[in-house]
């Protein structure tokens, strides 16, 4: 009974399992978010294929590269304390960031990247909610990573720190552009 | 009087126990569904709540998916299906009976047979050690009736 007990107490309620994982990830056509924070867009990864300069973004044009797809919100506070976590690691330039814009208002979130960084190649809005349901959001800031063939591999509940990078994201995406 | 009267109001007045929605179904049965379904779904957020009780954003969204979904005519099993793609057998307040869930059903009653073991082990135990000790003091009677006969002669 104790044993359960200690085991129940040292589950945190709030990490709940992605059932996308290993899975194709869910689609999107989503428009841009139009910011004049041009940090993230200043920083293309070399050996990645470019992105098309359309008004929108689908899951179909970032085939063949692996991608970090992050989900924030200017009215996020934790998404604060996530932030320079991600504005260092966008200048490795190890990996195409891509943003979702959880029901967030486009001109608070041009507001959040002109002052704080931007470091997303780009920002998709998700001001209803549909694409952070079909994803499985359900707390700001979540973190996915998606291979080469557009299968989800790991997802990240909560703000991202210096040594989940570190000990998690990068090794992982290392793996997986070598696949 | 007028106090005590309003206060057995109060405690008359019904509690508003739902997230209020303008949401309007035509269809009786698409209603029954809404309502069967949104108390069947948790809030993940608020993860002690379902998504009609909550006001959490998420659960707003929650709740128009299904009435959106109820209205292309899609089933209470399609629903369900949709949502624990997403979110999870969490997303449920029922989870479904499978391997990785056998344990939280089956649990309480592997305990309760557990326990029924536990109880025999020891209720028979008590009963050998109560036997023995009857035995023991027919024994010393037997002695004790002895000696008083040997010291009698």
């Amino acid at each position: 009974m104790a044993v359960f007990l200690a085991i129940g107490l040292n589950l945190n309620p709030h990490e709940i399992p992605s059932p996308l994982l290993n899975k194709p990830a869910p689609v999107f056509s989503a428009p841009k978010l139009q910011t004049t924070a041009r940090d993230g867009d200043s920083v293309p990864i070399s050996s990645e294929p470019t992105l098309p300069p359309n008004e929108t973004l689908s899951t179909a044009d970032l085939k063949g590269q692996v991608w970090l797809f992050n989900v924030w919100a200017s009215w996020c506070v934790s998404c604060r304390e996530e932030h320079p976590v991600l504005n260092q690691f966008a200048q490795q330039k190890a990996v195409t960031i891509i943003g979702l814009n959880y029901k967030d208002d486009p001109a608070a979130a041009n507001n959040w990247l002109n002052t704080l960084g931007n470091p997303y190649n780009i920002s998709i809005m998700d001001q209803d909610g549909r694409i952070g349901i079909d994803w499985g959001v359900y707390g700001v800031p979540e973190t996915f990573v998606i291979d080469k063939k557009g299968w989800v591999r790991y997802k990240h509940t909560g703000p991202v720190t210096v040594a989940d990078v570190q000990q998690t994201l990068l090794p992982l995406i290392t793996q997986l552009q070598g696949e | 009087m007028k106090s005590s009267l309003f206060i057995l109001l109060l405690m008359l007045s019904p509690v508003a126990v739902h997230a209020i929605d303008a949401i309007q179904f035509t269809n009786p049965e698409q209603q029954a569904d809404y309502e069967i379904l949104t108390s069947e779904l948790r809030c993940l957020v608020c993860q002690n709540q379902t998504i009609a009780d909550s006001n959490a954003e998420l659960a707003a969204d929650l709740r128009r998916q299904v009435h959106e979904m109820l209205q292309q005519g899609k089933s209470r099993d399609d629903i369900v299906q949709f949502m624990t793609d997403r979110y999870g057998d969490f997303v449920l307040y029922k989870p479904p009976f499978k391997a990785k869930t056998g344990l939280l059903w089956l649990g309480p009653v592997v305990f309760l047979l557990l326990g029924l073991v536990a109880v025999f082990f020891v209720v028979r135990r008590k009963n050998q050690v109560s036997a023995q000790d009857s035995e023991q003091a027919e024994k010393l009677a037997k002695i004790r009736r002895l000696l008083d006969e040997g010291e009698a002669s």
